[in-house]
Order: C-alpha cells, then structure tokens, then sequence
C-alpha cells in the first residue's frame, strides 16, 4: 500500500505520530485476525484449543470499544461527531489506475462507535458461550479460528471509510458466515445450507456492485465523505454518451442506484424475496446462528442503508419500506407455525430485520438503527439461550421439551426478558426501538396516501404475531408439563460460562435503551440524541432537478423524506436543532424552527416548510396511537398464545384446521424455496442440459473426429511396425535361432563326447605337425 | 589354414625336434633295446593310447578314472626316460614325483565327484551326466 499525500511525511516522522482512533480502527479488525490465523495454523497445538487466545482478542477489541464509547458517546456527546482518517491526511491508496482512485481509511461517527461496541460485547458473551457449547468437539480451535475470522471481517465493515471497502469486507463475512454454516462439515445439513446461503447471497451482491458502479459513475468516488457531499450540493458528474444508462436524469440514476444498493442489504439483511437461506443457516453451531445470523452480519445489511442514508432517494426509500414491511409480515407469520427453536428464532429475525428496514424506509433512520443495536442485545440472548435449551435436552424440536423452567432457571429468566424485549413490552430495550418504528410508519401513513398506510398495517399484525409466537415459544418450552420426561430428567441447567453470558445480554436486553421510563420522551434517549437524522438524496433532488421534480415534491407520498433531510442538510440542524426541545417531539420537531427560519429566503423554502411541518404534526400525533396499537398487539399476541399453549383452551389444532389452506401455505414457507426450485434453479437446469447437449454433439463431435483420424493413422502406422520393423526383428531372430540349433548339436554335454573331439583334434594336428 | 595351424604349433615341433636330437644322440644302433629311449618312448605311447581308449569307451565313471591314471602314468614314464637319457639331471624324477603326487589329491577330488553323481544319478554312468549340454 502507498501513502496518499500529506499521509506520507505524517508516517515518515514515525508511526508513534499517528493518532489514537487510527490505531483503534486497526486493532479493531487485526486483533481478531491475528487471533484466527494462529489458531487455524497452530491451534491444536494450543493448550485448550486455543480458545484463549480468541477470548483474549475479542475481549481487547471490546475493551477498546468500550474506551471509545466512554470517550466519545459519553465523553464527548456531540451528535455531529466525526472523525476521518481521511481529514487527517491518512489515506492508503490501494489501487490507483488512471484516474481510478481507490483509497481506504477510517471512519468513526456516533454510529460507527455504537455499532463496534455492541459488536464486541455481543461477541465476547458468544465467544464465551462458545467455550461450553462446543466443548469436546473435535474441531474445538477451528471454530474459535472462524469466529475470529468473522469478527474480523465484521469489524473491518464498520470502521473502513468507503463503500468499496464496505463491500470488501461485506464479502468476507459472507465469507465467514459460509465456513460456520458449514462448520458440521460431515453431516448432512450443513453443506448445503452453507451453499445455499452463499449463492444467495451472490445474488444480491452482484446488484449491489452495480448500484455501485452507478454510484461511481455518477459521484467519481465511493467514500462516502465523497458521496455525501455530492450528493448534499447536488453535483453530479454526467455520464458519457455510450453508457447504457445515458440519457436517465440524475434523479432516476439515483433512485436506481439507491435500490441497486439495498439489494445487497436485500440478500444479506434476509429480506423478501431473497431471504431462503436465513432459515437454512440454522444448520450451523448456535452460538454462529446468535453472532452471525441474528446480531450482527445479518444486521450490517441495515447498517449499510443507515450509512448510506443520504444516498436514498424518496422512491428508494419507498421500495426499501415495501420491502420491510412485507419482510417483517411474511416471517413473523413464518414463525408462528414452526416447531424447530431455532427456525422461529430464524423467522423471528428475518420479521425484525423487516422492521429495521421498515423504519429506515418510512423515514425513522433513528428508529431503524436504534432498532438494530436494541435488537442485537436480545435477539443474541434469545438464540444463546435455545442454544443453552439444545444443549440440555438433545433436541430442537419444542414438542419434545416443556417444563424446563424449573430445571434451567437462568436460561428461563434471560429468555423470558428477551422475549419481553423482543415483544415490544415497556421498559424494555425492544420497546424504545420498535415503538419508534410504528409511531414514524404511522406518520407516514398520516401524510401520504393510501398505500403508506400499509408498513403501519403489516408492522402492527407483525407486533401482533411477533408477541405470539415468541410467547408460545417460551409456553413450549419452560413451561406446561415436559412432552419427552426422559429428555426432561436429563436437563440441566448449563454451567456458569454459558449462564454469565446470558445473564449480561439479558441486562443489555433492559437497558440497551437507556431508561426503564415507560413514557419517555424519544428525543432524549440517548440514541435519538446522538444519532441524527443525516441529510437525504431527497435534498440533492430538491435543488438539483426541482423544476422537473415539481410534483414529486408536491406529492405527499414522498414529502416526509424531503423535508426532513433538507432540514438537516442545513450545517446548523444537528447542532442547535436539539436545543430547541418541542415537548413530546421527535429530533424532526427540532429542525423545524430551523428550516423555517431558513424557508423565508428561499423562493421554494415555503412549500418545503409547511410539508415538513406536516410531517413534523403527523409524528407528534402518531406518538400515542402508535403506542396504543402495539400495546394492543401485545396483549392481545400474548392473551391468544397464553390460551393456546398454557391453559390450553383452544385447541392449536382446531385453529390450524379452521385456516386450512392458509395454514398449509405459511407452513410451507409460501413455497419460496419451491418457486425457486421450480422456477429458477429448474430453468437453471434446462439451460445447463442445453449447454451440455451443444457440448455432447458439437464440441465433443469435433473432438472425437480429432481422435478417430488419429486413431486411423494409428492404425497404418501399427501395421507398418508389425510387418516391416517387426518382421526384421523377427527374421533375425528366426536365422539366428535355426544356425544355433545346428550348433547345438556338438555340445552333448557329455564329457567323454568332448574328449573324444580333443583327442581327434590332437591326431589331426599331430598329421599338419608331420607333413613338414 | 593349414600354414596357421603349423605356426601355431611351432613350440611343438621344437619339443619334438629336441626329442629326435636327444634321441638320436641316446640311439646307438647297438646298443641293447632297454638302453635306447625309443622302446621307453613306446611303452609311453601304448599306455597312453590305452587310457584315451580306456576314457572313451568305457561308461563306468570308475574305469574313466583309471584311464586317466593310465595317462598320466604315460607321462610319467616320459618324465623319467628323458631324464634319464637327456641331461636334465634329477628334474624328470622330481617331476613325477609331483605328478604322482598330484595325481592321488586329483582322485580322491574325483572319487568325491564320482560319489557326488551316484548320489545325483543313481548310478555312475557317463553317458547319463550331459549336464553340461544346456
């Protein structure tokens, strides 16, 4: 690597000069990967399978996580918090072509350091966790290796400064994911859901490399310090006449690559249509089904769209909350009918990753990541603790368990405390999050038409259903008589280094959201306060294409977006904004003033104005009902699973009979894996036997030709060598033979034989002797 | 071929011209038959003849060896009759004294080889042993 610019005298005085968050961006992803190279070359040589050695790194990474948290979160708290390595004038150009100019650095907001945090610690309790669950296996130190592979990878997302790095990374956790899907290696299962999630995931990582390629095209850089400020001053470079996209006005080219990019998030985020192989994934060792696919890589697809925030146009960020709220409908529905533990737990998360993009989409970019840090905390609990159930009775079937509370009582109460978070329920860390994402769904729907009101719609039946099936997950299992007792009599609860774990992701569970007041004002929870609202594309089109966007801008339907980020486009919106509390508001109520301070001097500044302030009364006033409806969802989520499972009054049969057909369709996972058995990998398949019949007939035609003209020449040649080389050989053989046989006959072998010969031989010398 | 084999046997024809001188100085025309190196030389030859046929006719491995016994008792009277008519002083005798000498470790090798077929051939017939055929 070669330093850029100023970069260069900066690390000719000496490493020493750099400052302390550059080397923190390093360790952060070098521990772990030093960490998993010894373990995969020398970790059976280890002691204990090495696995100290990743608890060790993953711990310091925490510690250092933890240090920037105090440092900058609590220490600083500045909403606008940036630093870059780039603004220091370190930068590594890594490939540098042209006027190809690809360079990497780091880069912390608030949002990078609440992400490493959380990322560290949830890591720390599964590395731990993992030290019980895997004991005795036999690839003890390759899985530690992995799991720290995979945090390095992860690490390395959150804190590089550019999308094409983003994306590197994205790759190797995706990378780090199939190893662990795949960790069983000799069973089964895994092999194939390791494939599956892989190929998957290639789909929507090809769209989301072409949605670069636009962004490229379109900014001339992917840091996105580069693609904010293109995208906040509306410049965008043109597109040469020959590209296939000329002639798009830049806010199409925006909105295509805007949707472009999110599908990457589509697939590794596990939204509909591509979100087959979450479920799959379960196949793997559960604390990676908590670390990966559940708190973290499945998590950095939400991460991603809330990096790029400011990137997305209205209209992507509509697609992206269709996509949400069809997601965070189709899995909780899932997920009420599956009887494997960790399949609800899958479809449960594939639901609130749902809800994450929901949030991001409908314009709570704040509920959306809160959301996904909440989320993480709980939802790791959740799968540890299955995973903590596995253990104990053998099996991930919930109808062979039941009454397990009295046996595994950590496990019961951090799992119930999880569910309850998970569940939404007040002065949990769920609540704060999720309780944003429908009141901001339900402002969406108050300002637009009636097609916004459907993330409203999908989110509260999904609250409903999430309530539900994790409650009849919790009755099945700890609770009710034991359905196998000698499963049951052979429960234990598990040792303290899988139960501390649980126990610390369970006080996560709780105060992750910083208060246990059940009526806060979300402005000033801590992650409403220090992760603000960024700029949207929607500012850029606003003062790009304004005249041929006119009624875009008018429209209701994407008046939301528009205002609020071109509030927060303005330098002074994030830092004054707070200042200027509206009771019971939102951080969009704080840049009201603002903008309309700023409305009067503009020519369009009017209309912006009263649409924000639209969008500003819609989220005031949706605050209670919204909190209504999810509490009603709540209760009436918990009353049915309660009848169902736990004083059993209704027969989950009868019910199961009474929706026949649409009981068969959601147990049947709506037949996406059918479809695109039948509809993708068969048409796959007959392409492939088309290929391989033009490959039978031509290609190998030609090639057999080939070979019968040599085999013909052969064959002349053969009949040479046999009559003409041979037949000297063999003549000579024969002469040499037949005048042997001849002489043979003197030599008798018998003695007296060859004295006789002597003797003759002696008297005919003796006669030449004489004759002189 | 014939002038090849006569050089070859050049050395010879010298031995045998010797022969004649010594001879003729030893052959008095007179002299009684035992004092002439002729009779000795005679005797020699018949005795010789007589192992060669010995050899070559007989099939008993026993009567093989008695005819090379023959021969070299053929040769030893050589030995002594040159010596005696010659001026070689004692070498003749010592000479069969040697041969003799030889000639009793050269049979008991031989009976052991002669054993050596019974035991291979169940009997002591030469015509038997055409080992060395192949």
């Amino acid at each position: 690597m070669e330093l850029v610019g100023d970069a260069a005298a900066v690390v000719a005085e000496g490493a020493g000069d750099w400052p302390a968050y550059l080397w923190l961006g390093i360790l952060f992803f070098g521990i772990p990967l030093l960490s998993a190279i010894t373990l995969i070359f020398w970790g059976k040589r280890i002691p204990k399978g090495g696995d100290w050695i990743a608890q060790t790194a993953i711990v310091s990474c925490a510690g250092m996580a933890i240090w920037m948290f105090f440092d900058v979160i609590v220490g600083q708290h500045d909403p606008g918090f940036v630093w870059s390595s780039a603004a220091q004038g370190l930068e590594w150009a890594w490939v540098k072509i042209g006027n190809v100019d690809l360079s990497v650095g780091i880069f912390y907001d608030n949002l990078t350091v609440i992400m490493l945090t959380m990322v560290t610690i949830v890591a720390s309790c599964i590395f731990f966790f993992s030290a019980g669950y895997m004991h005795g296996d036999r690839d003890y130190s390759r899985f530690f290796a992995y799991l720290s592979y995979f945090c390095f990878a992860m690490l390395g997302l959150v804190v590089v400064d550019s999308l094409f790095f983003l994306f590197i990374f994205w790759e190797l956790v995706g990378v780090g994911s199939y190893l662990l899907i795949g960790f069983f290696y000799d069973q089964e299962e895994p092999p194939k859901a390791s494939m599956k999630a892989f190929m998957v995931n290639r789909v929507g990582d090809v769209l989301f490399l072409l949605g670069m390629i636009l962004c490229w095209n379109l900014v001339g850089s992917l840091q996105y310090s580069d693609i904010f400020a293109a995208v906040s001053a509306g410049e965008f470079a043109a597109l040469s006449p020959d590209h296939v996209l000329a002639g798009w006005d830049n806010h199409a080219l925006l909105t295509l690559s805007g949707i472009l990019i999110f599908c990457g998030a589509i697939s590794k985020s596990a939204q509909i249509p591509l979100h087959t192989w979450l479920p799959d994934a379960m196949a793997g060792p559960t604390p990676v089904s908590a670390l990966i696919h559940a708190a973290t890589m499945v998590a950095a697809g939400v991460f991603m769209v809330g990096r790029m925030y400011p990137y997305f146009t209205p209209e992507a960020l509509g697609f992206i909350a269709g996509i949400g709220a069809i997601t965070a409908l189709i899995g909780a529905t899932i997920g009420l009918v599956m009887w494997d533990i960790k399949k609800v737990l899958a479809y449960s998360t594939m639901s609130q990753l749902g809800y994450m993009m929901l949030g991001l989409g409908v314009g709570g970019y704040v509920a959306g990541l809160f959301h996904l840090i909440t989320h993480a905390c709980f939802k790791a609990c959740l799968f540890l603790g299955s995973g903590s159930v596995i253990h104990a009775v053998h099996s991930q079937d919930m109808r062979d368990m039941g009454g397990l509370r009295k046996k595994m009582p950590v496990t019961y109460w951090t799992f119930l405390i999880s569910t309850l978070a998970l569940a939404g329920v007040p002065m949990f860390a769920g609540y704060y999050s999720k309780d944003q994402i429908i009141a901001t769904a339900m402002a969406w729907g108050l300002t637009g038409g009636a097609a916004n009101w459907i993330p409203l719609l999908f989110g509260v039946v999904g609250a409903f259903m999430t309530t539900f099936y994790m409650f009849r997950l919790v009755f099945l299992t700890f609770h009710g008589k034991p359905a196998d007792q000698h499963r049951y009599d052979h429960a234990h609860e598990s040792p303290p280094i899988m139960a501390i774990p649980l126990i610390v992701l369970a006080g996560l569970a709780i105060f992750a959201g910083g208060t246990i007041n059940p009526l806060p004002n979300v402005e000033t929870l801590w992650f409403n306060e220090l992760v603000p609202q960024p700029a949207s594309a929607a500012a850029a089109g606003l003062e790009l294409d304004l005249e041929i966007h006119r009624p875009i801008l008018h429209d209701d339907l994407a008046g939301d977006e528009v205002a609020d980020a071109h509030g927060a486009a303005d330098p002074h919106a994030g830092d004054d904004g707070h200042g200027t509390e509206v009771a019971g508001g939102d951080e969009h109520a704080a840049e009201t003033g603002e903008l309309a301070a700023a409305a009067g001097a503009e020519s369009h500044g009017t209309e912006h104005a009263e649409v924000h302030t639209k969008w500003t009364n819609a989220l005031h006033a949706s605050h209670y009902p919204a909190l209504g409806l999810s509490l009603l969802a709540i209760g009436l989520g918990f009353y049915l699973a309660r009848r169902m499972y736990l004083v059993k009054l209704t027969d989950p049969a009868v019910m199961a009979a009474r929706f026949g057909p649409m009981h068969s369709i959601v147990s049947n996972k709506y037949y996406f894996d059918e479809i695109y058995a039948t509809g993708v990998v068969g048409s796959l398949h007959k392409l492939n036997h088309g290929l391989a019949r033009f490959d039978k007939s031509v290609i190998d035609g030609a090639v057999n030709s080939v070979g019968l003209l040599t085999r013909f020449l052969a064959f002349l040649s053969g009949l040479f060598d046999k009559y003409v080389v041979d037949g000297l050989v063999n003549f000579w053989r024969w002469f040499v033979r037949t005048l042997s046989g001849v002489l043979r006959l003197v030599q008798t072998g018998n003695v007296r034989d060859y004295l006789m010969w002597t003797v003759v031989g002696a008297i005919i010398l003796a006669f030449i002797m004489s004759a002189d | 071929m014939l002038a090849t084999l006569k050089s070859l046997a050049a050395p010879l024809n010298s031995a045998v011209v010797q022969v004649e001188e010594v001879a003729a100085d030893a052959s008095v025309a007179a002299a009684p038959f035992v004092e002439r190196l002729d009779a000795y030389l005679v005797v020699s030859g018949i005795l010789f003849v007589l192992g060669v046929a010995t050899i070559l006719t007989r099939r008993n491995a026993l009567y093989v060896l008695m005819g090379t016994e023959l021969i070299l008792n053929a040769a030893n009277l050589n030995f002594v009759a040159f010596a005696r008519f010659g001026d070689y002083g004692l070498d003749g005798q010592l000479m069969a004294l040697v041969v003799v000498m030889l000639a009793a470790a050269e049979m008991a090798v031989a009976l052991a080889i002669v054993l050596r077929i019974f035991h291979d051939f169940g009997s002591i017939d030469l015509t038997r042993t055409d080992g060395l055929r192949d």
